[in-house]
């Protein structure tokens, strides 16, 4: 248990750290949002430890660290996490591609939530290139749960 | 098939029901993001959760610099030569150039003293490295290593080589964040070089751009000006060099549309300088002690940001 604990800490700071990376120029806009996707597959897996302060925290901290209007990912990641903590059950029988399906709606409402916050504090940037992530996210899913399987069994 | 509860917490000790957890949690959110944004009450927050959030910052870059330090001691022996003598031919001719502006300083700061006004020079400086992270794609901000524990402070005036590069918007203990003058939210008041023609520069967030929106098409501006800081609003040391005037069309029947390019390295620079000075003292209020330093004609536009020491859009 405690062990777990340690990797749901240890896996938000590598998605944190991953967040502010430094990318190639092309690359950077489409930057996956790892700790979400992180965050999302632990309240899936382990909803009992990993739960909306858990999701509220790595947004916050995330806000810190791109210097975002305090509380921005905050709110993002919690309805996210929210979201996901209310589907868990029928999102853990779907098969991959429909679970990726479901991220990407997700991850489309976060960078929905995060573009109107922009809009609110004057820093809306609207092109369609902010909505790589999405896309990117999406695409990513299949790979964080099949790394987050091979850790969790690891660590159990 | 028993119906299951969404909530699968643990029963016994599950606190606060998860819909009523998430409403709070929300709220908190909210709650912040308008404290943040309209009151500026919570910097001491952001400070101490900056402190625990340093060392990921450190992390990031540690590599990069780590890259650096490894191929700058094993750069081989001949290209270092090269580097030199160029280097020690470069700062002869400096030297040589220096010469001549120590004279010219001494006669422009006792041309100064006369008027009573020695300030607006930038009298000390501290070069700070530009952290290797990435912030937002979409807007112009870079991290400092330097921060208050340094003395810098939020409304900083930040330089490289070349010219104004920013200025400081959020200090931490250990870093700062910088808004470039090319942000979209980052307006600075300029003053052409040939003509004197006095107008506000604002960051469009292209890197190599900036715009002058309040520029009419009877205004002596042309192509190739160079445009340098005036010191007014108080935030940027006066006649540092800002921009390259590089297009002027003269189109509508008020405003001609005027872009110019920055002479700082916005995109290359690895070292920058923080820069201290004495807000200039303009004459017409030289004379009137009472006058408020913040009220300058070009101000008055509708960008607030170069009269606030700190950025527009009230970070």
């Amino acid at each position: 248990m405690l062990a777990r604990r340690l990797l749901y800490w240890l896996s938000m700071a590598a998605g944190l750290v991953l967040a502010i990376v430094p990318l190639p120029a092309w690359l950077d806009p489409a930057r996956p949002d790892l700790a979400l996707l992180a965050m999302i597959y632990f309240v899936l897996t382990s909803p009992r430890i990993a739960g909306l302060g858990y999701a509220w925290l790595s947004g916050l901290f995330l806000d810190v660290l791109r210097g975002m209007v305090l509380g921005q990912h905050a709110l993002g990641f919690l309805v996210v996490g929210y979201l996901t903590h209310r589907l868990q059950l029928r999102m853990r029988m779907f098969p991959l591609l429909q679970q990726a399906v479901i991220v990407m709606l997700l991850l489309g409402l976060y960078h929905f939530l995060m573009f109107w916050i922009d809009g609110l504090t004057g820093h809306g940037y609207a092109g369609w290139v902010r909505w790589l992530p999405v896309l990117s996210g999406a695409l990513l899913w299949p790979v964080v749960v099949a790394l987050g399987d091979s850790l969790t069994r690891r660590s159990s | 098939m028993v119906e299951l509860s969404h909530d699968s917490r643990p029963i016994i000790g599950r606190g606060p029901p998860l819909t009523a957890y998430f409403l709070t949690l929300a709220a908190a959110s909210i709650a912040l993001m308008v404290a943040d944004q309209r009151y500026h009450q919570i910097d001491r927050i952001r400070e101490s959760l900056s402190t625990v959030i340093y060392p990921v910052q450190r992390a990031v870059d540690l590599p990069f610099r780590a890259t650096d330090w490894v191929t700058g001691s094993f750069a081989d022996r001949g290209r270092l030569r090269q580097e030199n003598l160029e280097l020690t031919a470069r700062v002869r001719l400096a030297n040589l150039q220096l010469q001549r502006f120590a004279v010219l300083e001494e006669e422009n700061r006792r041309l100064r003293e006369m008027r009573a006004n020695t300030a607006g020079i930038a009298d000390k400086v501290l070069v700070a490295s530009i952290l290797n992270v990435d912030l937002d794609p979409f807007r112009h901000r870079v991290l400092l290593d330097k921060g208050a524990a340094d003395g810098v402070f939020r409304g900083q005036a930040v330089l490289d080589g070349d010219g104004i590069f920013g200025q400081v918007s959020k200090v931490s203990a250990r870093t700062a964040e910088v808004i470039l003058i090319s942000d979209a939210e980052h307006a600075i008041p300029v003053q052409s070089n040939r003509s004197g023609v006095r107008t506000i520069a604002v960051g469009t967030g292209d890197e190599n751009k900036l715009s002058l929106p309040f520029v009419t098409v009877e205004s002596d501006l042309q192509e190739g000006d160079l445009l340098l800081s005036t010191g007014m609003g108080g935030v940027f040391p006066p006649g540092y060099p800002v921009a390259q005037v590089s297009r002027v069309k003269r189109a509508g029947s008020t405003f001609a549309l005027v872009e110019a390019r920055p002479t700082a390295r916005l995109d290359q620079a690895r070292e920058v300088l923080l820069a201290w000075f004495k807000p200039p003292v303009f004459e017409d209020e030289a004379t009137d002690p009472d006058a408020a330093p913040d009220t300058v004609p070009p101000a008055t536009t509708a960008d607030p940001a170069p009269q606030a020491p700190a950025p527009a859009g009230g970070e």
